[in-house]
């Protein structure tokens, strides 16, 4: 299921978009070129990025602007980078936090 | 080496950039998102001749101009810690040290939150989250939402939604407490909306500000009817408030009950509306920790948004070299940011080229645009903008002349 707007009324509709594709926790998905992890995953339907530390609970994109910190998600076995402003790129391995 | 380096590449930022460019200083702007244009990016609206102000053009349009004037732009880049140096600002980051003459912070704003019982549950985003998300992304969070928060900045993008194909259910009010203050009383939720002026950028709150003349928001809210009134065919309900955002392991709906005039919650009337996702809506703050970490006064002005740096209308900080633009100055419309950042753009090459004099009258041209564009603004973040903002300048500790004695003295 691909929550994709691909068509709208006033600021056109989306064409032509590379698609690509990335690992989250190993499971493929499928991205288009210029989307940050948390929006290639939100297309895919996938809202929880990582587990609180604590509670075990899960969080997801909140600000989707860098502010909060909530979309925290490891990159390439390195680093914790914020889903909201890290784009993706082909064969990117995405890994929730626990 | 820049002259100038600006953090934040929203309409404040590029605009500055351009100014300053068109005076022939060298110019880079840093952002941490991925695409330039700052808030512009997800907005959209139509303007009361009809046409649509698409923010996505505007700040490409931007950032295009500055690009051809030299101005280096480069984003996702991460500013986490300034220092001042003999010949300027040492700015440290995820890419490496920047190094500039003057500073300007032009970094925006920020959602305030409004913690509901429930809001850290995957689905759960700010107004805006889920307005870059289907504007800028053109990725909906899902089909179905419910926003908590009724201010013009929710009522605005509830529209965008829903032309993005989200079926958005209704806008309700948080409940009344100590985190939600005003706005889960349903009377000053509506006494603001009626206060905003004729120029609003949606029919029923230009219907507001019209009825807001005639009628005390204590009547109009008895008589605001409880199934709500239809905007853009979307619910707000100013008599109904989030209980509990309710799901296991993400939103799946909002606890709701009616409320009366005063928050005052029926509790029989509890229900659960079901929605994919759900938005808070808590209204925006100036994001100024930048200037904090430098050590510029605050001044707290509840106008504008909460605590600004102290700055006056060329723009300049208490601190001699750092200048403000945009929304850090407090929160207004991107039209005025854009005004303001010209300003402070203008402001800078004058103190680089050390001739205040010559760009006096263009410096002033440029200040009385910020006063004609806010004058004009279509979305009046709070009606006491004008007012305080004079207030605040007449008052200014900055003071221009005083600025030029520091620099002599230090020459």
């Amino acid at each position: 299921m691909t929550m994709r707007v691909e068509y709208h009324p006033v600021l056109g509709n989306l064409e032509n978009q590379r698609r690509i594709t990335i690992y989250f926790d190993d499971q493929a998905y499928q991205a288009y070129e210029g989307d940050t992890i948390a929006s290639a995953m939100m297309a895919e339907g996938v809202k929880t990025l990582r587990y609180h530390e604590v509670s075990g609970k899960g969080r997801g994109v909140y600000c989707n602007i860098g502010h909060c910190f909530e979309c925290r998600v490891r990159v390439n076995e390195e680093n914790i980078v914020r889903a909201c402003l890290t784009p993706v790129s082909e064969g990117m391995r995405i890994h929730s936090l626990s | 080496m820049s002259d100038l380096l600006i953090i934040g590449a929203g309409p404040a930022g590029l605009s500055a950039a351009i100014a300053a460019a068109e005076k022939g200083l060298s110019v880079t702007v840093i952002d941490e998102f991925p695409k330039a244009g700052g808030r512009l990016l997800g907005q959209l609206h139509q303007e009361p001749n009809g046409e649509w102000w698409n923010g996505i053009q505007k700040g490409e349009q931007l950032s295009q101009r500055a690009r051809q004037l030299g101005v280096t732009i480069q984003c996702e880049v991460s500013v986490y810690d300034i220092s001042q140096s003999k010949n300027g600002w040492d700015v440290y980051t995820t890419k490496g040290e920047y190094k500039a003459e003057k500073l300007l912070l032009a970094t925006g704003a920020t959602e305030s939150p409004i913690p509901v019982k429930g809001w850290t549950l995957p689905g759960v985003m700010t107004i805006g989250a889920a307005q870059i998300m289907g504007n800028v992304h053109r990725v909906k969070p899902g089909n179905s939402c419910i926003i908590i928060g009724a201010n013009v900045l929710s009522m605005a993008i509830a529209n965008e939604l829903k032309l993005c194909g989200v079926n958005v259910k209704e806008i309700i009010i948080p409940k009344a407490d100590i985190t939600s203050n005003e706005a889960g009383n349903p009377e000053q939720v509506l006494s603001s909306l009626m206060r905003l002026t004729h120029l609003a950028p949606t029919p029923i709150l230009r219907q507001l500000g019209k009825i807001g003349k005639l009628v005390h928001p204590k009547i109009a809210i008895k008589l605001f009817p409880r199934k709500g009134i239809r905007m853009f065919d979307i619910p707000l309900r100013l008599k109904n408030a989030a209980l509990e955002i309710v799901g296991d392991r993400f939103a799946t709906g909002v606890r709701t009950a009616n409320i009366k005039a005063n928050g005052e919650i029926d509790h029989t009337s509890e229900k659960v509306v079901d929605a994919d996702f759900v938005c808070i809506a808590g209204g925006l703050t100036p994001l100024s920790e930048l200037a904090s970490i430098i050590g510029c006064s605050f001044k707290y002005i509840p106008e504008l948004g909460g605590h600004v740096p102290v700055h006056n209308e060329q723009m300049q900080t208490n601190i001699p070299g750092l200048y403000v633009a945009g929304n850090i100055t407090g929160i207004e419309s991107a039209k005025v940011a854009m005004a303001q950042g010209r300003v402070a753009g203008l402001a800078i090459a004058a103190d680089i080229m050390n001739d205040w004099e010559q760009m006096e009258t263009s410096i002033n041209k440029a200040i009385e645009n910020v006063n004609i564009t806010r004058d004009k603004a279509l979305i009046q973040f709070h009606p006491g903008i004008s007012d305080a903002r004079k207030k605040f300048y007449q008052k200014s500790e900055v003071d221009l002349t005083q600025i030029s004695k520091i620099k002599k003295r230090e020459a």
